[in-house]
């Protein structure tokens, strides 16, 4: 069963951290994704540059309309993501557990549909 | 007739949550596992009068339902592939014997351990744990729920409907936790027993029998449990702590529904075979050396209980258990506790003292203010504890409550 790992923070925080906090953030990420890949539950993941570089498309009147700025304000931004391959949510649960340790902020975690 | 109708329906009562526990690890689907034990019930009421009850009523549910739910993934082409393996095993020939097995067994257990784990989930919200661990441990029906937590029928249906499609499209395991995982997810099954059974408990008197049964059912949930996880102290305490907490439930309102506070309640309607019951069990947690906040909250309960009349009460010990309570799990509610207890052995000003500090954390909290103006009668220093009653009343909505400190007001207002 796949999962998707959201990973969400206060992009501001993260400038203000002190450089080794950023380097034991970064090392924390290359263990995750190993140790995905030594157990077969890794399917991607990547980092997201910042909100200033996100462009919102809305569909009005049949029209896309292309606007500067992400899909909602909100106090912490989608940052980064994993998608994941593991047997239920408890072993989702634990990988994101692990992710939001190492990586603060918020994970949320979303079950992809299976169309058989 | 009206003989094998009764025998179906105790079945159900009695014997839903083994049989769904089972089902569901069999069939891997809530819906399905439901949907199926409907539909093996209405069987048995056409054949138990023609062929009589079978021995084992619920080997013989489980086995119907089974078969049910196989025509259901036979007929439901998509579902089939899915359900490959379980249909070919079923293939094989009749599974009486091995069903009958698998109930009698110790699978059954594990089955009714895994269910309750999944039913109190952390992925799932509160109100979602408490509609499922009701709906499928307990023998409660929907409307049943619905009526015992005053919301309408159809919202708790869907709560059930949502709760039950999480589970699914998600995929919340069954499955017992690991053991580095169980303190914590126990400790979550626990908090949904105690809610339901405080949901119960605050239940006043004209609120109807159905939402004070909650208490019965968070017990009898909290004996299923004691019964599955016999080792561990948390589950023995807070079993022990609600038949404590029940035993006074005659005594707390009085005739006219107003709240009976602790020390004027007849002790001779406290429930002695309930009281027995919980002493016993925090004895036995306590013995364990683990303690935890449950099995401490029922030595307290254990030590009011077991006093002949207030003036006997041991407040010296209940403010020691406090103590260890507040370390343990540290709280202002716990301290305000603690604190009443040392104004009950050392007298009201060591209490007076202790509560200082809580003055701010708990300043919108009317237990406090009440606490504290009784505090302040005993000392004579009325015009202070008229203050801390007329603010206790501000922040109270309870009918019951206001009604006793309102009661309080009037006597210090008159006093000399």
């Amino acid at each position: 069963m796949k999962y998707l790992l959201l990973l969400f923070d206060d992009e501001q925080a993260w400038s203000t951290r002190p450089a080794e906090d950023q380097s034991a953030m970064m090392a924390g990420h290359e263990a995750f994704g190993r140790d995905l890949h030594a157990v077969g539950a890794y399917v991607a993941g990547e980092a997201l540059q910042p909100v200033a570089t996100a462009t919102t498309i809305r569909v009005s009147d049949g029209k896309a309309l292309v606007s500067d700025g992400p899909f909602a304000e909100t106090k912490e931004q989608l940052g980064g993501f994993y998608m994941i391959d593991v047997a239920d949510l408890d072993e989702a649960l634990k990988w994101g557990s692990r992710v939001a340790e190492f990586n603060g902020g918020s994970v949320e975690v979303r079950p992809v549909w299976e169309f058989a | 007739m009206v003989e094998t109708t009764r025998a179906v329906a105790e079945v159900f009562r009695q014997e839903s949550g083994r049989i769904m526990a089972t089902l569901i690890r069999q069939l891997g689907d809530f819906d399905l596992a439901e949907e199926a034990m409907q539909e093996a019930l209405a069987v048995a009421l056409e054949r138990w009068p023609r062929d009589g009850v079978p021995a084992n009523p619920a080997a013989w549910i489980t086995t119907a339902a089974r078969r049910k739910a196989i025509d259901h993934v036979r007929r439901d082409r998509v579902r089939a592939t899915k359900y490959d393996a379980l249909a070919q095993e079923a293939g094989r020939g009749p599974d009486e014997d091995a069903m009958l097995d698998d109930l009698t067994t110790n699978r059954l257990q594990d089955d009714r351990l895994r269910l309750i784990f999944t039913c109190c989930h952390p992925a799932l919200n509160l109100e979602a744990r408490v509609v499922l661990a009701l709906r499928t441990l307990g023998g409660l029906t929907t409307p049943e729920i619905a009526r015992a937590f005053l919301v309408p029928e159809a919202t708790m249906a869907q709560r059930l409907v949502r709760a039950k499609r999480k589970i699914r499209d998600a995929a919340i395991p069954y499955r017992v936790p690991p053991d580095g995982e169980l303190p914590e997810r126990l400790s979550g099954v626990l908090a949904v027993l105690y809610l339901i059974f405080n949901e119960g408990y605050a239940a006043t008197a004209g609120e109807g029998l159905l939402r004070q049964s909650l208490c019965a059912e968070a017990i009898r949930l909290g004996r299923v449990l004691r019964e599955l996880m016999p080792d561990e102290p948390e589950v023995l305490g807070l079993l022990g702590l609600m038949l404590l907490q029940d035993s006074r439930r005659d005594a707390r309102t009085g005739g006219d529904g107003a709240l009976v506070v602790l020390d004027e309640q007849d002790r001779g309607r406290w429930d002695a075979a309930a009281i027995r019951e919980g002493v016993a069990l925090a004895e036995q947690a306590l013995r364990m050396r683990r303690p935890g906040p449950y099995q401490l909250q029922a030595a307290i309960a254990a030590v009011h209980a077991e006093a002949a009349s207030p003036d006997e009460t041991d407040w010296a010990e209940i403010a020691a258990l406090y103590g260890v309570l507040g370390r343990l799990a540290p709280s202002s509610i716990v301290s305000l506790n603690r604190a009443v207890a040392v104004a009950m052995a050392d007298g009201c000003g060591a209490g007076l003292a202790l509560m200082t500090e809580l003055d701010e954390p708990l300043a919108d909290y009317h237990l406090y203010h009440a606490a504290r103006a009784d505090l302040l009668r005993r000392l004579g220093r009325d015009a202070e504890a008229i203050t801390a009653y007329e603010r206790a009343l501000e922040l109270t909505t309870n009918p019951a409550e206001r009604a006793y400190l309102a009661r309080r007001l009037r006597e210090v207002r008159v006093a000399p």
